[in-house]
């Protein structure tokens, strides 16, 4: 496979039964790092999107006054303030009805507003892109409505997203083990082949060989290995990463709303056998130089 | 110091001060080994199994390394030369190994294109050399042919072949003599007498003693370890003067000149690498 690579070799490195194995081992180092990588990517975009589309809302919250007839002032004092600042772009207060709606796992069903001193909520929405000062303004609404909260969403999604990132150290740490077992695995298929053609290396080193020449051959044989190896391993990843995308669309729910990767993710995933065949390259030209080294 | 020839202000192939040679922690194999190669000269390296043979000449060679002395390769100092250095002298050292030492997965032909491959020749020029010295050693039919399915004296020139395919100024040949009939043995040593005249130092390891006594030429005795005696004969003179580094081209071209007057006209640029290969071919 992939013979075109290597060019004409001075070294029987393509008969080596022991580099038969090494496109199957970087095959399958490929396919993990193909699936920790693609995770890695899915999580970022997730993770972004959740940040812009809980940025740029927040709720503001007026707590029930003493005497119920100032509620209706206060809501309108607040709207005032809400009105007054540039960056939102609309705002609209939540009916009590969904209000009990959204308190009922916590206090059933039986709840009536009439009987219970509700907060009053308004989701307001801000201009896309547009910055608010979250301090400012509870500082004005406290001023009309003394006990009112705005609440911008921050602590909880904070939370998600250093999870997310957390499962993405995680699959960086994977995609490092990887290509870590990835040139263990090249040096010591280097090495095997330096021991087995050691005569041979003798007789190209004495007729006057440099070391690079000697180091080409098989840097270009690992390149090729590993290319094929590459390749193999992203045709075994792919599907699963469709099938997986499939399985994940199916479920269609709120946490997974993203879960598919851009063109840009894909030329990324896709490079992963260049990579590979890239490090098997340089490392077997290293363990060759410095094994030649000790010789005269 | 002994001076295997006398000290002309001609440059010294190789020389020797004071070597030594153990093996790890062993005894030491060669004893302050002193000698000077001059150019052009022809010696035979003698002495009993076990004297050191070669081992010296696997120090010419950059092989190996002295456990002490000094060694200088074509006025190079072996111990100061940069590591990297070192293949472009040995380029310019041909070596018949005892063994051969071909590569068996390779054809006659790629063996024998090996050393002008490694030092980046190009192609084209690789393939007409090649073929031609290949068909001169009486091997046109088996260019394509691996080494194990040679015979043990096909197989031995195509190991000269690649020792000279690269017009080396030195020519290291350990026991030649040693796996083949003595017709074959004396043809042999002619051919390396040819390529003598033609300017290239040579060094014979043998215990072939009626070869040695029916050519003469200096001798270098080794007797377990130390370099007892030497004899110099009057170096040949070389008949042209080529064969210094970086001239090669310059060398072919001159060679090709001549060749036109060659009456090996059967394979045509043979006389660039030897002045009257007619003569060579009975040898072979």
């Amino acid at each position: 496979m992939l013979k075109f690579i290597s060019r004409r070799s001075d070294l029987p490195l393509d008969h080596d039964a022991h580099s038969r194995f090494l496109p199957w081992l970087i095959a399958f180092m490929v396919f993990l790092a193909v699936l920790a990588m693609a995770g890695m990517l899915m999580l970022n975009t997730v993770a972004e999107r959740w940040d812009q589309g809980v940025t740029g809302t927040f709720t503001v919250q007026i707590s029930p006054a003493e005497d119920p007839s100032e509620d209706d002032p206060r809501l309108q004092a607040i709207l005032k303030v809400l009105a007054s600042a540039k960056a939102i772009d609309r705002y609209e207060v939540i009916s009590d009805e969904r209000v009990l709606k959204l308190l009922e796992p916590w206090l059933g069903g039986v709840a009536n507003s009439k009987d219970l001193p509700l907060p009053r909520l308004v989701d307001v929405e801000l201009h896309s892109g547009a910055q608010l000062n979250v301090i400012k303004l509870t500082n004005q609404i406290n001023k009309v409505a003394p006990g009112s909260r705005v609440d911008d969403h921050r602590i909880w999604l904070d939370r998600l997203v250093s999870l997310i990132r957390t499962v993405q150290t995680l699959a960086t740490a994977v995609l490092f083990f990887i290509s870590f077992a990835t040139v263990g695995t090249v040096v010591f298929t280097t090495r095997t082949g330096l021991a087995i053609h050691r005569e041979a290396i003798e007789v190209l080193h004495l007729i006057g060989a440099q070391d690079a020449y000697i180091a080409r051959q098989f840097a270009g044989r690992a390149m090729a290995l590993g290319l094929t190896g590459g390749l193999l391993g992203l045709a075994l990843g792919l599907p699963t990463l469709m099938g997986i995308g499939y399985l994940i669309g199916r479920m269609d729910g709120f946490f997974v709303p993203s879960l598919e990767l851009g063109a840009y993710h894909w030329m990324i995933v896709g490079f992963l056998p260049i990579g590979v065949a890239a490090i098997a390259m340089v490392t077997a030209r290293m363990t060759v130089l410095r094994s030649l080294r000790r010789m005269l | 110091m002994i001076v295997a020839t006398d000290r002309a202000p001609d440059e010294a192939i190789v020389r020797f001060e004071n070597v030594g040679l153990r093996y790890g922690l062993g005894p030491e194999v060669l004893k302050d080994v002193n000698f000077e190669l001059q150019k052009g000269s022809f010696h035979f390296l003698i002495g009993e199994s076990g004297a050191g043979k070669s081992s010296l000449l696997k120090l010419i060679y950059l092989a190996l390394k002295p456990s002490r002395g000094l060694i200088s390769l074509f006025d190079h100092d072996i111990a100061i030369t940069p590591r990297p250095d070192l293949p472009a002298l040995r380029r310019r050292v041909g070596v018949v190994f005892q063994e051969f030492k071909l590569l068996n997965h390779l054809s006659a032909y790629d063996n024998v294109a090996l050393p002008l491959r490694v030092a980046g020749v190009r192609e084209s020029v690789v393939k007409k050399h090649v073929s031609e010295l290949l068909a001169w050693v009486g091997l046109e039919q088996h260019m394509q042919a691996r080494p194990p399915t040679l015979s043990g004296g096909q197989q031995q020139r195509v190991s000269i072949a690649r020792a000279i395919i690269a017009r080396p100024r030195l020519l290291l040949a350990d026991e030649p003599t040693g796996n083949v009939d003595d017709v074959m043995g004396f043809r042999l040593m002619h051919l390396f007498e040819e390529l003598n005249r033609l300017g290239t130092t040579v060094v014979i390891a043998t215990h072939n003693m009626q070869v040695v006594e029916r050519l003469g030429h200096g001798r270098l005795l080794l007797d377990d370890g130390r370099l007892i005696m030497e004899s110099a004969r009057a170096k040949i003179a070389p008949k042209v003067e080529n064969l210094v580094p970086g001239s090669r081209q310059k060398a072919l071209a001159a060679a090709e000149a001549s060749a036109a007057a060659d009456s090996f006209g059967k394979y045509p640029g043979d006389s660039e690498i030897f002045d009257d290969p007619s003569s060579l071919k009975d040898y072979l």
